[in-house]
Parts: C-alpha cells; structure tokens; sequence
C-alpha cells in the first residue's frame, strides 16, 4: 500500500517525459540548445513533415494517455480494500456489452483518424517530385565510411557531404540515391530527414531540402559491424554560391610540389593506392575513402577524429587506436616515412 | 484462507474430445506448411533473378511418372489403413509395402534428377539462384519423404513381427495424416518449380 | 524340496541419495517437475543477461567510454538480445504453462509427457551451445568468439565474408536447436487443452491463461517455422555457397529481414500473451472479482493472434518498401492496438468496484497495466511511419521494447512468481520482501527505461558502443545507467526471498488467495497425479461455485 508522502515515480516519470518532448517541440531554431540531432528540431521539408505529424500522433497518444492513466489511478485509489471491511465480496459484475462497444469504436475511430494523417505524409515524402534544379547524389555506404559522388558535376568525395541550402520559392532540394558496397547501413540526420537504409542490391533515395547553413550532424543508424558507431555523418549546407566554389574546387586534379614527391612516392608505392584515389596521379583505389581534396574536410576517419596533422599521422601510423575494428590496416611505416607522407597529404587541397 | 483441499463433484457427461495425436500432427504438419511456405515464397521471389548459368526452361522436365508414384502412395497408404481398421493385416501388410515402394521410387526419381542436373547440366546449390532455391526446396521435402519412410519401414517391420493389431488403426491412421501432408506439398512444389517457375 | 534358505533383500527403505534425486529430475517427464527446471534454468540466463546488460550500461554512462572494446560490447548486445529473448522469456513462460495448464484445467499431465522432457532438454542444449562460442568459436582465422551480429542478424553482416569464424554458426544453431524445443512445446500445449479438458470444461468455460497460451502456441507454430526456415538458409549460404542472402549473386539482403520479422514479430506476441494470461488471473483474485468481459477478452486474444502476423514489416519503415507497402503495414499496425487496448480497459473494468488488495502479485500487475499502457502508446506513436523513420533503430526504440518486456511482461512474471510459488513450493514467500524487491525494481525500471526514450529523440542510433560528446545525450545515459543498479538490488532481493522462503517459510496451505481456479484445489506442491479424482466443473470458477453454494458463477454466464 502507497503511503501519501512517497514519490510516485510513475507519474514523475511521464511527466518528465512530457515536458521534455515539450520543450524539444518548442524550439525550432538551429542551434538547439537540447542537442545537434534533435529530431524535433526540424530544418528541412522532410523532417518538418515528419515533426508536424508527430505532433499530431504525441497530442493523440498523450490524450489517451491521460485519461487512462488517471481512471487507472482512479480504481486503484477509490477501489482499494478499506480496513473496516466486512468481509463480504462485491458485486460480481461479468461485462457489459455497451462498455465493450464503446471502448471499440472510439479507438476504431482514433486509428482512422492517424491512419489517414500519416498516410498523406508517407505519399508527400515518398512520392515526392524531382524539380529539374535538383542537386543529385549517390551515396554509397562502406564499412566503415560514406562515400559520395555527384554524377551530373562530376565530383566524388567522402564522409561530408555538402549540398546547397534551398528556399520555398525557387527549391534547389538534394536527391540522394542509397547504395551499398558491403553491408547495410542506414543514412540518419535528424534535423534534415527520417533515416533511410543503404542495402546492397536495394538501391534507395532519399531527399532534403536544407532551409538554413550550416552543418548537420548524424551517423550511421543500422549496426554494420565492429565501427557502427564511428561512421559519423556531415553535412555541408551552403550557400548557392560558396556550393558552386565547392563543386569547382572538387573537380580539380590533385596538384604536385616538389617538396611533397617523396611523400607521394610512398604514397605510391606502399599499398595505399590500392584503396585510395587521388584524382591526377596513378593513385585510383575505390576500397577507401578518395583523397584528392582531403584537406579540405574538418575530419578523418569518417568523423572519428578532427583533421589535424597529428591526427592524420597517428592514423596512419596506427588506425587501431583511433578507430579499433577499422578496415584500414597498419601500414607499418618508419618515422621518416610517416613525416614525408603527412606532408604530401597536407598537399592535397 | 483454508488448508483443506476442495473435493469436486463427478457428474455424468457425455465428454468427447479429439484425439491428442491426430490433434499433435495436425499442429505438427501446420508447423512445417509454415517452413515450406518459406522456401516456397523465396522459390517464387527468385525466379528469374539469377544472374547467370543454367535456366529453369533448359534443364527442367516435370518428373510425371515419379509424381504418379508418390501421389498414388497416399492412396495405398489409404487402403492400408482401411484393410487394419477391417482386421484385414494381410492386406494391410501388402499396401502398407506398396506405399513404401512407391516412395522409394519417387526418392529414386528425385535422386536421378539431381544426379543428371548436376553432372550434366552444370547446376548444384552454389550455380545461382536458381540452383539455390531449386535443391533447398526439392531437398526440403525430399527430406520429409526420407523422414516418412523412415517412419513407414519401422511400422513395416514391426508389422512382420506381428506386433500391428487392430487397436493401432488410430495411430497409423495419425502416421499416414503425415505421409497425406508430404503428398500434399509435392504437389504445391511440383506446381512452384515446374509450372510457374519454368 | 531343498531346505536351503533364501536371503531375502532388506526391506527398509534407503532414502535416496542426490544421484537419485538428479536421475529422478533429469529423467523426469512430469509436468511440474519440467515446469521447474524451465524456471531455474530460465532465471540463471536472467542473471547472466543481465550482467551483459550492465556491461553495457557501464560502457555508455559516458561518451568515449573505453569499459570494453567495441567488439566485446558488440557481443555483449548481441548476447544480452539473443540471450533475454530465447533462453530466458520464452523457457520462463513455457514453464509456468507447462506447471498451471494441466492444473488448470483438471487434466494428470500434459498431452505428450516424453515430448515434453525432449522440449525442455532441446532448448537448454540451445542455450548451452550458444555460450560454448565463447571458447568454440575460433574459426580459421582465430577470429570469432561470441556472435555479435545483433540478435536479429541481417544479411549480408552474417555470411562468411562479413562474419568470419564460427561465431554466427553458433547462433545459428542454437536458435534452431531451441525452436525444435519451442514448436515441440507449443505442439503439447496445443494437443493438451484442445484434448485433455476435464468433463464440463467447454473452451468458454476454460480459464483465460489456457485460451492466451493456446493462442500463443499457435503463434510459435506458425511463427517460429519461418526462423528455422531462415536459419537453415543462413546455414545453406554459409557453407554450400548458396546465394539466398548474397547480394553479389543477385539475392536480397532485404528477404532476410522479412523471413525474420515474420518470426520476430508475433515473437514478441509469444512473450506478451502469456503475461496478460498471468494479470488475468492475478487482476480478479486480488479485486475480489470476476474477470470483466471473458467473451471479449478471448475475441481480442485471438484477434491479437491473427493481426500479429500481418505486422512484421513496421520494423522495416525504414529499408525502402515504396510507400504503398509501407502505408499497409501502417494500417495493420495500428489495427493491433485496438484488441490490445481493450484488454487494458477489461483490466481496468475488472478492478473497478471490486476490493483491491495490494499484496506482491497484485502490485506488480498494477505496475504493469499503467507500464504496458505507456509502452503500447510508444508503439502507436511508431506505426506511424514517417515518425518511425526518425524513431526507427534509434534509443526511442530500444526504450519502448524494454518498456514492454521488462515493465509488462518481467513486471507480470514477477507477479505470478509471487502468485503461484507457495503453490509450487508449499510455503509462502515473505511479504515485506516482496514489497522490497517491487519498490527497488519500479524506480530502477523507470530511471533506466523513461528516460532512456530521450536520446532516441535527440539523435541516438542503437547498437552503438560509444558516442560523441557534445550531442546532448550524456546525462540521459548517466541516468539510464544507475537505475540499473537499483534493478540488479531489486532482482538480489527476489532471489534472496525465494530462497529463504522455499527453506524457511510458513506453509502456504492449497489456497492461501482465496482463488477460484483448479489448481487452488489441490495440495501445495500437488502430488504428481494432481488430482485425485479428475474434476467436473460448471462455470469458469469452479472453486467460486464451492465456496458460493448459493450465488455460483454458472447461474450468470
């Protein structure tokens, strides 16, 4: 029997759950201050479509919710052998055909009323139409990075994606096709889009429309090994213009210095090239990531560390401590190796 | 609160219920539909599909004698258990080893077709899609038969020992519910495999 | 005549020594008795997951946490899922069915007794093969050890390629030995209460436990086969070199996940109907009343059963089905939670106007209903697909089953442990005790499992064995991981109490809750016949009918 003084962490409980989805539903502008990922803090069409329908499906559900939860709470509190009782047992009550209907119908009409809701989201998502502006990409997933190409402007990168944001009046959304190299993975930032699957021999698409710069975070949402959790997502919205430099820069070949041929004489003879391509050189791999502008990202490894020397080096030197299960091997180089090959990668802007 | 045990009163009624065997292999036999409608449904996904090497059209003829010989062994096992119901155990004897022979014929039949399938034809489960779900089906049920007639050749045997008697008709009766079963799916197979998929 | 004596054997009794007492248990092939070794056999895996999952809490309470390496967490969720699901709920459950439906319905033992005995043995050889891969697994590359493909093992992470070792064969097999174990199971429940009702006990006027695991057998009947059928492809793919699952040869990775999900969801079926079969007949002992609407509640149950297999693919809003598939599956989705509502408001019907006592079972099937409440509107919220392509695979997820099994069905199980031990043991279990274990478990329960939907919400993705900082989710995980502890302090107090009551508690007599069902009837234990003469019964409460001469149930139904 509850005394009146403790805490009923039930109710503690919900109402915390409540508030919280509360006051992630209230604020709708980009540097949430909850989190980076938070699903109720849409930027995109897609995700707005999704967070207004949320809304409808929480005020249905937290309806039920209260109104259950209190006559719940109400039998057990009102119907509660008393001290004084005498004993006898109560009315034996077996059922009552209008209650049963009732409690029927009401939630029949409840499904219906969701059904028909989500349905039209479900259409204005998936069968959405491509405008002819529309950015195209092709995202492939690979254990344990992203690789992106743009066939139309001619561009393949890896792990951050960069997309030019798109206003109401003149959409310039981005479609991306979703493939798979090796396993399933699954493509999930929060702010801009639901998550859909990287299946081999499944191809999918997706699309976003960022209404806002700036970068959005995610990561891969379907376990596809050791390294799930380090296959971090970037995405790039920029600006129609700064989009277009970026496309200009990517297309480039890799340019050679002097003082950087003896990394890249090692870069070219150890193993390297059979996994990566730099774009100009001999160097044309597919396995990893392509490096031609590598500088250019803020991160390595797919998000697992920041892009500084000592990072890239200590990658090289030994991807295991960065990220352990990681499909990169040891490349076993001596130190001198190690400075001469770093500063060739710096080179590739 | 009370520590006697509460005594029932016994009435007379006229209570029948099914027999727990034929009920057991009843839920049995719904138990394996559900495994062969598995097979059979990546049998149909992947029809068409395979990337490369032999062709259902190419290598594929409808086994009609063997597939005689198996469905008229669910008529013999019939008459067998007709002939014990009847106290007839030499006939009961003699269909019952029809039936076995009939389904070692149709394991037989199976047995070539896979012998020239694979030395002739160039296709084992590894091939491609075909192949793959081709022998898991036909294996699957093939395997079902072996399991029956393992089954139906111990009755066989207990049978030459006299130790079949009348009172065992329901038992072989719930037996044979099995063998009507494995009948029944090698005509949903022969369907997959040789009509639709070809 | 010869005159020689004959030396005859002494006839004094030895009492049997522990050999004897492991034979008898080991060869048993009674009801009851195979009903506890389930049990046992269930609640050591309930600890040795739990462990598992408290490794894994204790890797995230913060981000870059470095407790164990990724591929030992992989494991570990791998082994926690797969460990819960198949060696700890569905034995636990088949093992309060194999004691009480032959008890309940005044049969002598179930349907096929020796079928029985090789179900128990099947599934707990499934569960000992799966934790042999922790030393049997080095393959040829040295590498495997426990599987950590994720319990539900999507192709292609599960071929050769992907999962080198012999870690997914064990999984493998162990599944499938342990679902011979569980279809054999499901068989003799079926054939025992179609079969084996005492005279009068028509199916209306069975108890609500026996019609919800008959409903449930049917499910494991056509629901387990598809997870062999899978598994033995897996097996096909992985050492014939079949292509079910090789998408290089043009299979589909997506046909797994179907064949799966048709298992895997009316699984969780298997599961909860058992659980409401205990707060059913929990609910109305302790209210003092009948079960409200019995008519409805078996419409329901069988409704759950046939809309249960229609479902599956609302695991998989997320792969790419087209729209109109998906929209389907939407509709069937939120077409389940209709009969599954209206149970929670016939339990509710039933405490109304009755006389509540808060013993043990009974708080735990009230925590139950407004647990299982919150659980099924979370499942609400993601049939609606759109919602679910963020929700899907993320904590939100993760959050909402453990709602279901741990606040809903652990909670029910609880429940009928405290319920019906002083039945199996004689004695009766220590009330404070209970009330210990059920106030450490209900804030455990709900510091872990509440606030564990919050990083689902903020961006979360499940299976994940560290994460970033920064993103808003580290003080969500701090919290979900101390409740933990006081769930580990709340499963101790259990444990502790059935122990010390088994050897140290009052006598519980045959009927210590006044209940109104047959197996009240008997002695507590019950002698291995059960009966001693088979009962004949009137109405859905026989035992109400004797105790109320004047007022029996059967005048009114």
């Amino acid at each position: 029997m509850r005394s009146r003084g403790s805490i009923n962490w039930r109710v503690l409980g919900s109402q915390i759950l409540v508030c919280v989805n509360c006051n992630a539903a209230g604020l709708s502008n980009p540097t949430s201050p909850l989190s980076p990922t938070n699903i109720f803090s849409p930027a995109s069409t897609p995700a707005k479509s999704i967070f207004e329908l949320s809304l409808f499906v929480l005020a249905v559900t937290g309806t039920i919710f209260l109104v259950v939860f209190t006559l719940l709470l109400y039998s057990v509190v009102r119907f509660r052998k008393r001290k004084n009782d005498d004993g006898r047992e109560p009315a034996q009550v077996y059922g009552s055909n209008q209650v049963e209907l009732a409690w029927t119908v009401i939630p029949v009409l409840i499904v219906v009323a969701l059904f028909m809701a989500t349905a039209r989201v479900i259409a204005s998502v998936q069968k959405a139409a491509r405008p002819d502006d529309a950015v195209e990409v092709v995202a492939i997933g690979h254990q344990f990075w992203w690789e992106y190409r743009y066939p139309a402007l001619g561009v393949v990168t890896a792990n951050e994606l960069h997309v030019p944001v798109s206003d109401d009046s003149h959409p310039t959304p981005t479609f991306i096709k979703l493939l798979s190299a090796d396993t399933d993975h699954s493509f999930w930032i929060p702010r801009l889009a639901g998550k859909t699957d990287l299946i081999p021999n499944h191809p999918n698409s997706m699309w976003i429309d960022p209404h806002e710069t700036g970068v959005y975070l995610g990561q891969c949402a379907q376990y596809c090994g050791t390294q799930h959790a380090k296959m971090l997502l970037r995405v790039y919205v920029q600006s129609k213009d700064e989009f277009a430099r970026w496309i200009q820069q990517q297309r480039q070949p890799a340019t050679t210095t002097d003082a950087a041929s003896q990394g890249q004489r090692i870069f070219e003879t150890t193993a390297c090239i059979n996994c990566h391509a730099v774009a100009g050189t001999v160097a044309n791999g597919h396995f990893g990531p392509d490096l031609t502008h590598l500088m250019t990202r803020d991160t390595i490894a797919a998000g697992a560390a920041k892009n500084t020397p000592e990072n890239l080096r200590q990658w090289i030197l030994n991807p295991a401590s960065i990220k352990p299960g990681s499909l990169m091997p040891a490349m076993q180089l001596s130190d001198p190796e190690l400075d001469a090959l770093a500063t060739y990668l710096e080179t590739l802007r | 609160m009370t520590t006697t045990s509460w005594t029932l009163s016994r009435t007379e009624l006229d209570w029948r219920l099914p027999s727990r065997g034929r009920v057991g292999m009843s839920a049995l036999i719904a138990a394996e539909a559900a495994i062969f409608t598995i097979f059979v449904v990546a049998y149909l996904f992947y029809v068409g599909k395979s990337l490369s090497g032999p062709t259902p059209r190419e290598v594929l003829s409808p086994p009609f004698f063997y597939t005689f010989c198996l469905l008229s062994s669910s008529l013999t096992i019939h008459f067998a258990t007709r002939s014990l119901r009847r106290w007839n155990f030499r006939r009961f004897g003699a269909w019952w080893l029809l039936t076995i022979t009939l389904g070692a014929l149709f394991l037989y039949g199976t047995a070539s077709e896979w012998h020239r399938l694979i030395y002739r034809d160039g296709l084992t489960i590894s091939t491609n899609l075909f192949g793959t779900t081709y022998y898991s089906l036909v294996g699957l049920h093939g395997f079902h038969v072996v399991v029956g007639l393992v089954c139906l050749c111990t009755v066989m045997v207990l049978t030459l020992f006299g130790a079949v008697k009348q009172e065992h008709a329901e038992r072989i009766d719930v037996l044979s519910l099995y063998w009507h079963f494995v009948d029944a799916v090698w005509i949903v197979v022969f369907t997959v495999v040789y009509v639709i998929g070809r | 005549m010869s005159t020689e004596s004959i030396a005859w054997p002494s006839t004094t009794a030895a009492s049997p020594s522990f050999v004897d007492h492991l034979h008898e248990w080991v060869t048993t092939v009674d009801h009851k008795r195979l009903g506890i070794l389930y049990i046992v056999y269930a609640l050591v895996f309930l600890v040795i997951g739990g462990v598992e999952a408290t490794v894994i809490r204790i890797q995230l309470i913060r981000p870059h946490n470095d407790f164990v390496s990724p591929q030992v967490f992989n494991r570990m969720f791998t082994m926690h899922g797969t460990t819960m699901i198949f060696f700890v709920a569905m034995p636990i459950l088949f093992g309060f069915a194999n004691y009480l439906i032959p008890l309940m319905i005044g049969a002598r033992d179930m349907a096929f007794p020796r079928l029985n005995a090789f179900s128990f043995w099947m599934t707990a050889f499934g569960g000992l093969l799966l934790y042999f891969s922790l030393v049997g697994a080095n393959g040829l590359y040295g590498a495997g050890n426990a599987p950590d493909v994720g319990w539900f093992a999507y192709a292609p992470l599960t071929s050769q390629t992907f999962s080198l070792g012999h870690s997914t064969d064990f999984w493998t097999l162990a599944l499938l030995v342990s679902g011979f174990g569980s279809i054999g199971t499901a068989i003799n429940i079926v054939a025992t209460i179609l079969c084996l009702r005492c005279p009068g006990m028509t199916l209306s006027k069975m108890p609500l436990f026996a019609w919800l695991n008959l409903v449930m057998s049917g499910l494991v009947i056509i629901a387990v086969s598809p997870l062999t059928a899978a598994q033995v492809m897996l097996l096909l793919d992985r050492y014939l070199g079949a292509h079910f699952f090789d998408t290089q040869a043009g299979g589909s990775a997506v046909i797994w996940m179907h064949f799966f999900w048709i298992f895997g969801h009316p699984e969780v079926y298997v599961l909860v109907l058992p659980a409401f079969a205990f707060a059913s007949e929990i609910i109305p002992v302790f209210s003092r009343k009948a079960i409200f609407g019995y008519p409805v509640m078996v419409g329901a149950t069988v409704a759950i059963g046939f809309i249960s297999v229609s479902v599956w693919a609302h695991h998989m809003f997320t792969v790419g089905m087209g729209a109109n598939v998906n929209t389907f599956f939407v509709i069937s989705t939120m077409a389940i939670a209709v009969p599954t509502g209206i149970k929670i408001f016939n339990w509710l019907a039933t405490m109304w106007g009755g006389k509540i006592e808060f013993k043990a079972p009974m708080l735990f099937c009230i925590a139950f209903l407004f647990q299982f409440l919150i659980a099924g509107l979370t499942g609400v919220m993601m049939s609606a697909a759109p919602f679910d392509w963020q929700l899907g695979n993320s904590y939100f997820v993760v959050a909402h089953f453990h709602y279901v099994i741990v606040g809903g069905i652990l909670f029910c199980l609880f429940g009928a442990f405290y319920y019906w031990f002083p039945k199996m043991s004689g004695k009766m279990y220590s009330e404070a005790l209970g009330k210990v274990h059920f106030w450490l478990f209900v804030i455990g329960f709900h510091l872990t499992f509440d606030f564990m939907h919050v990083p689902g919400l903020l961006g979360m993705p499940r299976r994940i064995y560290t994460y970033e900082p920064g993103r808003g989710w580290d003080t969500w995980n701090l919290i979900v991981t101390i409740g933990v502890f006081f769930q580990a302090a709340g499963i101790l107090v259990f444990l502790g109490n059935l122990l010390l009551s088994y050897f140290r508690g009052k006598a519980a007599g045959s009927d210590p809750w006044d209940a109104w069902t047959l197996e009240w009837s008997t002695n507590s234990p019950p002698p291995a016949y059960n009966f001693a003469s088979v009962p004949t019964v009137k109405s859905r409460r026989p035992l109400w009918d004797l105790k109320h001469p004047d007022d029996p149930d059967w005048k009114y139904e």
